[in-house]
């Protein structure tokens, strides 16, 4: 037994019983905190299967931002959890067994005999000097250039989508109104003050 | 480790949260926290697929989805931040405003 097996198996159930801490712990907090051990422990799964920068990708942008907002509004809602959660034992036995059937139907397309190691051998490991940061960048900066574009317009919208939705200050814009540029008289804008005209000095013209 | 052993972790990770979204339909938060799950379980599909048919590809498409699913969260949690405003409730059954 070799350690790429212990490290598999290990965070396999780490990802597994965190996922399952998840959806049946009574706290929301703890939901959100139990949601980020299983995001850490499918990052070490990721690693395992040399997906190193995604793994990075996948502490950084959920651990670091997507899963800090979820504890931010869970904290910040003043909502009685307890109440939200009527009907969990009611629908506990429809939900095990939708999941457990789910869960046959797809293992009967993943068994062994279909993707075992006779049939999908694990490729070689990359040599040394491999670098998977290099090798995504040669893609998504070459063939796949426009749907990265996309990506980011789509983040755009969202960054937009978000602070409109949730802005609560005055939505005050700095336009024109037409009606008060017409109803401007000349004393407003125009002050005519009578003085004597002064002449000019010599060397001061700067 | 064979592919059949990765496919079956996120074949669980994509069950439980099937049955977390059943079991807490009232719960915006946690219906949200499931779908995040899901997401997770099929990146892991992606992330296996792309490890043993040795084609980088499959990477390049969890990156989309991440990206995807990061505006996704940010979009929900502002929406669900607008309707504890106006409806200081966040049950899924409360939510009926659109009903004729």
């Amino acid at each position: 037994m070799n350690i790429e097996v212990l490290v598999f198996y290990f965070f396999a159930a780490i990802t597994i019983i965190a996922a399952i801490g998840v959806i049946s712990v009574k706290n929301s907090v703890q939901a959100v905190l139990c949601l980020v051990l299983t995001f850490f422990s499918a990052a070490a799964l990721w690693l395992l299967l040399e997906a190193e920068f995604l793994a990075i990708t996948l502490i950084l942008v959920y651990v670091g931002a997507v899963m800090v907002l979820f504890l931010f509004v869970v904290m910040m809602l003043d909502v009685d959890f307890a109440a939200l959660r009527q009907g969990f034992v009611k629908h506990l036995p429809i939900g095990l067994l939708l999941g457990f059937g789910l869960f046959g139907a797809i293992y009967w397309v993943i068994r062994f005999e279909i993707f075992g190691s006779e049939k999908v051998p694990e490729p070689a490991k990359h040599e040394q000097g491999y670098s998977n940061v290099e090798e995504l960048g040669r893609l998504l900066y070459g063939e796949y250039f426009y749907p990265f574009e996309i990506a980011g317009v789509i983040l755009l919208v969202a960054i937009i989508a978000a602070i409109s939705l949730t802005f609560r200050g005055r939505r005050e814009r700095k336009g024109q109104s037409v009606r008060e540029q017409h109803r401007v008289l000349k004393e407003e804008r125009l002050k005519i003050v009578s003085m004597k005209s002064e002449p000019i000095k010599q060397g001061d013209d700067a | 480790m064979s592919l059949t052993h990765y496919l079956v972790v996120s074949a669980i990770l994509f069950s439980i949260s099937v049955i977390g979204i059943v079991i807490n339909r009232k719960n915006v938060i946690t219906l949200l926290m499931c779908i995040e799950l899901m997401l997770l379980a099929v990146n892991t599909n992606f992330i296996a697929f792309s490890r043993y048919l040795d084609d980088a590809t499959g990477q390049i498409f969890v990156f989309f989805i991440l990206t995807v699913a990061a505006a996704e969260a940010a979009i929900g949690l502002a929406i669900l931040v607008v309707l504890f405003r106006t409806h200081r409730n966040i049950d899924v059954a409360d939510l009926k405003g659109l009903k004729g």
